[in-house]
């Protein structure tokens, strides 16, 4: 990095408050960003990095502090200022119309709706530029429906350089991709600071920050915790800085794995419209074993976890319980069987918003446990919620508040102590602490981790490869809604794992196919 | 502008809004009193009176809120699971004629026996015409309230053509109406003397039932699950299919009832202006009760009273009776509004 701190200042926050009620989002946040700079915004999920940006995109009205773009202070609660001033934002969940075209999508809110006709040759010419010059390989002519997670990210970050943006907001860019993929986005962005534009790139990976950015901003409880040089600083001084303390992750022992508990072979189920189904896939969960599901999200993830669920049969295979054909399989049966389902959803699929504690609690076991010749026993049902509460530490009121008002983390123990008082046999956990704070990732790491070691069969699925190697004693890799081979803790380095998730191997004749 | 959502609203946040709705309602009302040439307070006064001003008023509120009950808790239940039930008009019907055609005559049993028969019947048939809409619902994604809406008309004409066929009452002197039921068939009055039928007691009574069932039961549980989130609902192994066509049952039945207690317990006979849109108006007194079974009845009441009061107002000072509706509909508008703005504080960009 060279005279950044010559180049001119493009963007300046200067003491940004936002407070929610009694809750500090942001408090007294201040820094600078140059032309041509990539500043990595770290902090745990709730440091306050989407406030930031929300203000600094004009979502949100800051109650104290200014945003300075270009020397210009920005009117507050104007996004359509920030735009016109040149910044684009790429945010972690696309904002792209899929039946739509490429080129479509790119040149949609740009012209005006009176505009007497666009002119797609003149825009596609345009985007065939910015493409090439930017290594952004896409189709301007391909509906957006059809492409990869990859391709789509691509389509929002031309969407941004087409609207001239000189500063480009990067969300968890990489949290959709595969190793492989990351690489490539972060050659474009070295090419785009090349030409001048200055870039935010927003992680919680570090190694990703260290890769890319010149500067590290970390955010923690919504202050600024400090700003480092990158090439002045290192991962674990990161680490430390974000979370306040030196990380103490659960130190998880190999296990030797038991009986199997349940078994696929060869399971296909449907596609679910852009997500592939399961392809012939054989899987085997043993007591006292941790298997890692490894992938790129969309790649059968979801089926996988449909068919444990109860939610899904297979299409054609066999799937057998403790040696058993399954028969009549939905939800309550497989809550019987004794699977502990934590769905990857938890505020759509794992509880009710507007329902209290104690409902969502006894979703799963009201019928059997707490309620008689259809009365329900809301005593009963109460008692059980105070104890759950204890028990797990969910932070909360009580159990008469709805659960909407709990954090994610609280939110996710609750669902933790719900399945694993039914002492279960086999636990699927689909990316059981996406967007959680670091304690409670510790929490619900160890509780799976303490529920394997009392013999359970745990499926961990999950798109950080850390949380993946950290965890499992065996790892397969899902591409297409194919199962690659199991790996054994320790054996596979992330990038090897990282082409068999970019689909390399699955062929017939791969060295060690299953 | 664009709305934001609030956390946790506080108790003022909860109680001003629905305040100034009927405010609102009462200022839409002065000033169309005003235009149609009345003193707007003359106007209120005598709303009030006509509704509430002497026994005779009174009765004749609470024999009109007596459908009302019964259609608004059958909106209420199917609304909270999310089942847009639009067709209780057709629902009533169908229980009307079912009471009718067992009442007048098919059956000779004593009146312990076929009040009761009759009204199980009706319920019987407004449950299975929405059991059709329920099931195309859940097994084919049909939307309901098309299908619900629509057979409403359908339903309509096929009791026109009953009652010029084969309901029509012989002696009817031509008129398309049913012959009347029995007095084995008809609800005895609440107290003797007073013109208020059973039916008022029975609405009371179905309003406190359904309420137990919403609180207290694995079916309330289930109904309020899935209409609050039925994918969370069916991935924790509710069956939402059952419930969903358990709701459409105990809905349909209810608006049946109601087809009941007005044959039997006020008019005696089916005629095609049975019901001057019971049905429809009870999506009016649900929405106003925030579908709760006991808000039900005052809404229904409150519904009644308008109703009543302006067409004796209307008699009196020459005011069309159509505020009544106007006052209505503005209260139900200004009322949804205010639910958004106990939940949702207004932004400006």
């Amino acid at each position: 990095m060279n005279n950044t701190t010559k180049a001119q200042v493009v963007l300046r926050l200067q003491g940004i408050t936002k407070r929610f009620g009694p809750v500090t989002a942001n408090e007294g946040v201040s820094f600078d960003l140059h032309r041509g700079e990539v500043i990595a915004l770290l902090g745990e999920n709730g440091a306050g990095k989407t406030t930031l940006m929300n203000i600094l995109f004009g979502q949100y009205t800051a109650d104290e502090g200014s945003v300075e773009l270009f020397g210009q202070t920005l009117p507050p609660g104007a996004p359509r200022a920030a735009l016109d001033a040149g910044v684009g934002m790429v945010h972690q969940h696309f904002t792209l119309a899929d039946n739509l075209t490429v080129w479509e999508n790119i040149v949609l809110g740009v012209d005006p709706l009176t505009a007497p006709r666009l002119k797609p040759a003149q825009a596609k010419a345009r985007i065939r530029a910015l493409s090439d010059q930017f290594h952004l390989k896409v189709d301007p002519n391909a509906k957006v429906g059809r492409l990869t997670v990859g391709e789509r990210q691509r389509v929002e970050i031309l969407k941004a350089l087409y609207r001239d943006a000189k500063i480009l907001i990067l969300d968890e860019p990489t949290a959709v991709l595969t190793p492989q993929e990351a690489e490539a986005l972060f050659a474009t962005l070295r090419e785009a600071i090349a030409t001048g534009l200055s870039v935010i790139f927003i992680s919680h990976k570090l190694h990703e920050v260290m890769a890319i950015s010149h500067r590290v901003v970390v955010l923690r409880h919504g202050k600024l915790a400090a700003e480092r040089a990158t090439n002045q600083t290192n991962r674990e001084d990161l680490a430390a800085l974000m979370v306040g303390t030196e990380v103490s992750a659960p130190s998880i022992e190999t296990a030797a794995p038991g009986a199997p508990l349940l078994s696929l072979r060869r399971v296909t189920t449907p596609d679910q419209g852009a997500a592939p189904g399961l392809k012939s896939l054989n899987l085997e969960l043993a007591a006292g074993q941790i298997i890692g599901l490894a992938g790129v999200s969309g790649n059968g993830q979801a089926a996988l976890s449909d068919l444990l669920s109860g939610l899904i049969t297979p299409a054609s295979g066999e799937m057998q319980l403790n040696g058993t054909e399954v028969q009549r399989w939905t939800p309550r049966t497989a809550i019987a069987k004794g699977i502990a389902r934590i769905p990857e959803d938890r505020h759509k699929t794992g509880t009710i918003a507007d329902f209290d504690l104690t409902e969502n609690a006894i979703l799963e076991t009201y019928a059997s446990r707490f309620s008689r010749r259809g009365w329900m026993n809301w005593a009963k049902a109460r008692a059980f919620t105070k104890d759950l509460i204890n028990t797990y530490d969910v932070r909360c009121p009580g159990p008469d508040i709805r659960i909407r008002l709990l954090s994610g983390g609280n939110m996710q123990k609750l669902i933790l102590g719900r399945v694993l008082e039914e002492a279960p046999q086999i636990i699927l956990a689909n990316q059981p602490v996406r967007g959680l704070d670091i304690g409670a990732v510790n929490y619900v790491h160890g509780a799976l981790a303490k529920a394997r070691d009392r013999g359970a069969a745990v499926l961990l699925i999950s798109e950080d490869l850390d949380e993946i190697m950290q965890l499992s004693d065996v790892i397969h890799v899902i591409s297409e809604g194919r199962l690659s081979p199991g790996f054994g803790r320790g054996t596979m380095r992330p990038e090897d794992l990282g082409a068999w998730m970019a689909g390399h191997g699955f062929d017939a004749g791969a060295p060690n196919a299953a | 502008m664009r709305l934001e959502p609030i956390a946790a609203p506080s108790p003022a946040r909860r109680i001003v809004p629905p305040l100034l709705a009927l405010l609102a309602t009462f200022a839409v009302a002065t000033l169309l009193a005003l235009i149609a040439g009345g003193y707007p307070f003359a106007v209120f006064g005598l709303i009030v009176k006509g509704a509430f001003g002497s026994k005779f008023a009174l009765l004749e509120t609470l024999n009109s809120a007596t459908p009302l009950i019964f259609t608004g808790l059958a909106i209420a239940v199917a609304f909270r699971a999310k089942l847009w039930n639009i067709g209780a008009e057709a629902q009533l019907y169908a229980g009307a004629v079912l009471t009718v055609v067992l009442g007048t005559g098919a059956l000779g049993l004593p009146a312990y026996l076929m009040l009761p028969l009759c009204a199980i019947a009706a319920m019987f048939a407004g449950a299975t015409l929405l059991l059709g809409p329920a099931l195309l619902k859940t097994r084919l994604g049909v939307d309901e309230v098309v299908t619900t809406l629509l057979f409403n008309f359908i339903f309509l004409l096929f009791v026109s053509y009953l009652l010029e066929g084969p309901l029509k009452d012989p002696m009817g002197m031509g008129w398309p109406k049913s012959a009347r039921l029995l007095p084995e068939a008809r609800l005895p009055r609440l107290v003797e003397g007073l013109r208020l039928h059973w039916g008022f007691g029975l609405a009371l009574i179905a309003a406190l039932l359904v309420w137990v069932i919403n609180t207290r039961t694995t079916l309330g549980y289930e109904m309020r699950a899935v209409g609050q989130n039925a994918e969370a609902a069916g991935f924790a192994g509710i069956p939402v299919t059952k419930v969903i066509l358990k709701t459409a049952l105990l809905s349909g039945g209810l608006a049946g009832l109601a087809g009941f207690s007005e044959v039997s317990g006020l008019k005696g006979a089916l005629t095609l202006d049975l019901s001057p849109g019971f049905g429809y108006t009870g999506i009016v007194v649900a929405m106003l009760a925030l579908l709760h079974p006991l808000g039900v009845v005052v809404a229904a009441l409150f519904v009644a009273a308008i109703f009543v009061g302006a067409d004796s107002m209307s008699r009196a000072a020459g005011v069309p009776s159509y505020i009544a509706d106007i006052m209505l509909a503005s209260a139900l508008l200004f009322m949804v509004l205010a639910i958004l703005l106990t939940k949702f504080r207004v932004r400006r960009d």
